[in-house]
């Protein structure tokens, strides 16, 4: 690990002010990816804001009866939460599906947002890959593509994001909160959060510089029933191949966001219309344009099936 | 060939947490130990009940502190990269990697290690059901085992539902399966894991 100073922060608009007035200075919440990233030298900062002093982890009703969740809600604190589990049950799912009990008992909710990618290409740092080192190429593109992006992908990048909690949230039309070195806040549509990686795929979020996530929003309940499915080469501790977050009306309508298979949280709003069409007619919008590799075209396959398989689990006709 | 075999070395590439590869690349070092540094930061917590202080390089992490700082070697590193659980320690009651977290980030907290719940003489009832059912071999990933057991059991005692809790809104009934999904976190490289659930299951009274 490079050697860094270190402060802990005092308030939230302290925090930012922090960040943005040094180079290379970065927030730690949990710590859970950017101390793994920090010894693999793939991330390097020089100055590390301690974050969680701060009293950002409360989870409170908002006035329209939606969520508040502050951004250092512990991902074990958010799955447990009584309201999370009665009103928006696919993120309580999401949340169990992910990691182990000792990580989501430190990481938050604003770090899970932010977790980069588990490209392999990513993680060797002898490899060329534009999102670690701009310009220096994607050695994954003719590479190992099992793990990696079918869709929404880039000649530059075919990293997928790799959270499920994010997956979730996209399908509960999440909102990011955040506050800058001036004291500004603005609330970011999760649905315009995460940047397209296009040929620059080391900038992965609408954050400005120094700017701190302070909480995530979710609107009032829609109802329905709340699936998340999780496919993956072990069943437990692994990372998703494809996993659906799906919240389905009675009506056969709904919201469904797909993870796994993308730089980020995959959602079309046309797929949520043709859902009560059935699960071929939602993935093939969702999945229009799609770029697969050698090793990872079965994705296609397998999300269209598993989106079938939450489809039918919501009419009742399958368990879970 | 060589490309593969980096990839095939990397923890990354196998999905999140495979401890037979992770832990095959190369002994990891121990965090720098100046503890003069310019960097260094003052930081004090509880550990097994005993107030601790110490300056450290900001860089050592909780893992490094408890074995390098306090010579409390019973909390053990394997893959040093959040991946094998072998780390695990109860921080304020909550079981996590130690490894995965900076000791400076801990002022004020209260951790709890292997040496902290039990001794030989006086061992922890999950000590003494793993050492009933011979819940481990070569016993390296054990501390780590007993400590995230422990915390299972609380976790499961306060409804905290897990991958596998069919019904969010009841109580959650102990079972094996529960218990093999949230001990997923803890790699045991020998394979004691039918033992290591047998004396977990002991411990709720068989009624798992």
């Amino acid at each position: 690990m490079r050697p860094f100073t270190y402060e802990r922060a005092s308030t939230p608009q302290a925090a930012a002010a922090a960040a943005a007035a040094q180079a290379n200075a970065k927030f730690i919440a949990g710590g859970t990816n950017l101390l793994d990233l920090m010894k693999h030298e793939i991330e390097t900062p020089a100055h590390l804001i301690d974050i969680n002093p701060l009293e950002l982890d409360a989870i409170e009703d908002t006035q329209d009866g939606g969520l508040r969740i502050g951004a250092l809600v512990r991902n074990t604190d958010l799955a447990a939460h009584p309201r999370v589990r009665r009103d928006y049950s696919v993120l309580t799912r999401a949340l169990v599906a992910g990691a182990s009990g000792q990580l989501r008992n430190m990481a938050t909710t604003a770090g899970n947002l932010l977790q980069r990618t588990r490209c392999p290409y990513f993680y060797d740092v002898n490899m060329a890959c534009n999102k670690r080192r701009p310009g220096s190429g994607c050695s994954a593109l003719d590479g190992l593509s099992r793990q990696l992006a079918v869709v929404g992908v880039s000649d530059a990048c075919i990293a997928t994001h790799p959270g499920d909690m994010p997956v979730a949230l996209r399908a509960l039309d999440a909102r990011v909160e955040t506050v800058n070195a001036q004291g500004e806040t603005r609330s970011i549509a999760l649905a315009d959060f995460y940047r397209p990686p296009a040929d620059t795929p080391d900038r992965e979020n609408a954050l400005a510089a120094g700017e701190l996530i302070t909480a995530v929003t979710l609107p009032p309940p829609a109802g329905g029933v709340h699936i998340y499915r999780k496919t993956r080469d072990r069943a437990s501790y692994a990372f998703a191949l494809v996993s659906v977050a799906a919240i389905v009306r009675e009506d056969g309508g709904g919201a469904v966001a797909v993870g796994g298979v993308a730089p980020m949280p995959w959602r079309k709003p046309e797929a949520d219309a043709a859902l009560a069409q059935g699960a071929g007619a939602a993935a093939e919008i969702l999945f229009a344009g799609a770029r697969p590799r050698r090793d990872n075209s079965f994705k296609l396959a397998l999300a269209a099936r598993a989106l079938d398989a939450v489809l039918r689990e919501a009419k009742g006709l399958e368990a879970r | 060939m060589l490309m593969a075999a980096n990839l095939a070395a990397n923890p990354a590439f196998h999905g999140q947490r495979d401890l037979t590869v992770g832990a095959a690349i190369a002994l990891p070092e121990a965090t720098p130990a100046p503890a003069q540094g310019e960097n260094a930061q003052t930081v004090s917590f509880e550990v097994n009940g005993q107030r601790r202080a110490l300056k450290l390089d900001p860089r050592t992490t909780l893992l490094d502190a408890l074995r390098e700082h306090l010579g409390l070697t019973g909390t053990k590193k394997g893959c040093d990269l959040g991946q094998c659980g072998a780390c695990t320690v109860l921080l304020d009651g909550r079981r996590i990697n130690s490894c995965l977290t900076l000791a400076v980030m801990h002022e004020g907290c209260a951790i709890t290690t292997i040496e902290g719940l039990g001794s030989p003489e006086h061992m922890h009832p999950m000590q003494e059901a793993f050492v009933r059912h011979d819940g481990f071999q070569c016993g390296y990933c054990t501390p780590g085992q007993i400590c995230s057991a422990v915390a299972v059991r609380e976790e499961i005692s306060r409804g905290i539902p897990s991958h596998v809790t069919a019904d969010l809104k009841a109580p959650i009934a102990p079972s094996k399966d529960e218990i093999r999904e949230r001990m997923s976190g803890n790699i045991c490289r020998c394979g004691a894991y039918s033992n290591i659930e047998d004396a977990i299951v002991e411990t709720f009274g068989g009624q798992a």
